[in-house]
């Protein structure tokens, strides 16, 4: 079983994001689950949402306390320190940034914050990508599928289908090209692991 | 139709499924997606009814009273202080025999304010007279809910299917939605006895004295027998037109020849029938899911306790001063039967805390040391305040 942890900010569609990838695994006919961890309900909060994909029913619902990856909408969230809890050592954060990932380290090292050094991180500006596509500051399309380019665990056309679920026309068709550019950005199975269910 | 929807948009369709003709709700926290759903469907033409939006939870409870006696099939959805401020209504629906479907969205119910998930709210009615199912995970949300209609209108009992907030109501997942002529089929439609009509006036809630009002509850009481058989019925029903049961009364699973149980209702179930089947729990357990909380069911609780030698009890809700709810029912259940085993009561989860899969493996050890009747499993006893240290200040 896979089990991922969204961090973000309430506004920022994080839930959705959840949604979208369990909605993914479920068009490659594997079992998924994904719900929400609210605080107070209102826009900036922190929120966190999580996901579980596995070959075989999942019955656990309990909340992701030790997940394999962490997805960042807000690379600001890196300064809380809940953020990283229980991530595995063998896990793999992509952070929603405008900086290189060793910009952002030695940008946290500068604030006294360690990323610990066998982590391994990438990162896309999604939000930017997301403001010239959309003019609007949901980074879901890209982050996502550069998750998914990354890890392997579904393919970045069920993330489209997912994606053709919940909007449509001119919406639909940026968020579409938004899932191949945020793909490309990545190194595709640079994080692919030979268990991924 | 395999869809992977989130539990209260899934709630929603089973509900319009079921061709209700009256839907009346107020929105509250977790509660709110389900009705959400239901106004779009209504708006959207997919389902004929009547939408009846209110101004409190007491008049959704109220209008559902009126559109069912007057013989249309209704329902409301409600959670936490929703269902404290319904609880008037509730006892009126019951003791008017008259047949409602509510879906509990369960929350924790204030002061401290709490969004999150707890039993506390159904349990706080549970004496009005509603029957009460409690949903594992969102299957059985949504099959519960078409069965639901059919025991309530077959018993003239109210039916509140009780489904924890978040942890199912906000979790997408797969999920098999029936055939619009698979529920047709297990569902006639809604013919109430007693319907209201000007063609056959009568008077209902009427003033009754002490001659006839003992009578009266009696025969609530003993609606409930009924009730067992017809949960049953309906359960063993619809799995057949669908393949698969929501858990009748009471499920047991796990290991059946192990002395030792773990009971759970409502959606830990699915934790820890994880934790039993990961090898977590470290022994052989056997796991008892109820889902029948009203009526209680004892004969049922029995032959399920059979050869155990201890069974934890787990409660989602606490009544203060006394304990856990369900382990009171439990004991009360076992009492006198002789091979009764051991019950400890763990309360987790209050308010929306973590239920963790590790969880139950700690309380099999703590089984070992011999452990109070009672107690709140999860306490972090460093939030509390030392005496010495008040948490509020004296000046």
């Amino acid at each position: 079983m896979v089990e991922i942890r969204i961090h973000g900010r309430g506004g920022q569609g994080n839930v959705l994001a959840a949604y979208l990838l369990a909605t993914a695994a479920f068009f490659e006919e594997k079992f998924s689950q994904a719900f929400p961890s609210f605080g107070a309900e209102r826009r900036g909060a922190p929120i966190t949402a999580f996901v579980r994909i596995d070959a075989t029913p999942i019955l656990r619902r309990s909340q992701v306390t030790s997940p394999r990856y962490l997805i960042l909408a807000d690379d600001g969230l890196l300064r809380v320190s809940e953020t990283l809890s229980g991530l595995s050592p063998e896990g793999a954060i992509l952070v929603n940034s405008s900086h290189a990932p060793e910009d952002l380290r030695k940008r946290l090292e500068e604030e006294g914050i360690s990323l610990g050094t066998g982590l391994r991180i990438a990162t896309i500006p999604a939000t930017r990508l997301a403001m010239e596509a959309l003019g609007r500051p949901i980074p879901n399309a890209p982050l996502l599928s550069a998750f998914l380019s990354l890890t392997g665990i579904l393919s970045t056309e069920s993330l489209g289908r997912a994606f053709a679920g919940r909007f449509s026309g001119d919406l639909l068709t940026k968020n579409l090209a938004l899932v191949s550019s945020g793909a490309s950005l990545v190194s595709e199975n640079l994080w692919k692991e030979p268990t991924h269910a | 139709m395999r869809d992977v929807l989130e539990g209260s948009q899934a709630i929603a369709r089973a509900v319009a499924l079921c061709r209700p003709q009256v839907v009346a709700a107020y929105p509250i926290t977790p509660q709110t997606h389900i009705v959400e759903a239901l106004a779009r469907l209504i708006a959207d033409g997919l389902l004929e009814a009547e939408l009846v939006s209110v101004e409190s939870e007491f008049s959704a409870a109220s209008v559902v009273l009126g559109a069912a006696s007057a013989g249309s099939r209704s329902y409301t959805a409600s959670a936490s202080q929703g269902i404290l401020l319904m609880s008037e209504v509730l006892y009126n629906i019951s003791g008017l025999r008259v047949p409602v479907v509510l879906t509990c969205a369960n929350r924790a119910v204030s002061s401290p304010v709490s969004i999150w998930n707890d039993h506390q709210d159904s349990m706080s009615v549970r004496d009005s007279g509603w029957i009460q199912l409690y949903c594992a995970d969102n299957q059985e949300a949504v099959d519960t809910t078409i069965q639901a209609f059919r025991i309530s209108e077959r018993t003239e009992l109210p039916v509140m299917v009780c489904v924890d907030g978040f942890t199912l109501t906000h979790t997408l997942e797969p999920i098999d939605l029936p055939e619009a002529g698979q529920v047709d089929a297990f569902l006639p439609p809604f013919r109430f006895s007693r319907s209201l009509s000007s063609a056959r006036p009568l008077t209902q809630g009427t003033l009754v004295s002490p001659e006839f009002f003992t009578e009266m509850r009696s025969l609530q009481h003993g609606a409930f027998d009924l009730a067992e058989q017809e949960i049953l019925a309906a359960d063993r029903d619809f799995g057949a037109l669908v393949g698969r049961d929501s858990g009748g009364l009471l499920r047991v699973e796990g290991d059946r020849e192990a002395t030792v149980g773990i009971l759970a209702m409502g959606s830990v179930y699915g934790t820890l029938k994880d934790a039993h089947r990961s090898g977590l729990l470290g022994r052989p357990v056997r796991l008892l899911c109820l889902r029948a909380f009203r009526p209680f069911p004892s004969r049922a609780i029995r032959e399920a306790s059979e050869g155990l030698s201890d069974l934890i009890v787990l409660d989602r809700s606490l009544s203060p001063g006394s304990g856990g709810i369900v382990a009171h029912e439990i004991r009360s259940a076992l009492y006198g039967s002789g091979r009764a085993p051991r019950i400890v009561n763990f309360v987790v989860g209050l308010g929306g805390r973590n239920v963790p899969g590790e969880i139950f493996q700690e309380m099999l050890e703590a089984l070992e040391k011999d452990p109070p009747a009672f107690s709140i499993f999860d306490l972090d006893p460093e939030k509390l305040p030392l005496s010495k240290d008040p948490v509020l200040p004296t000046s």
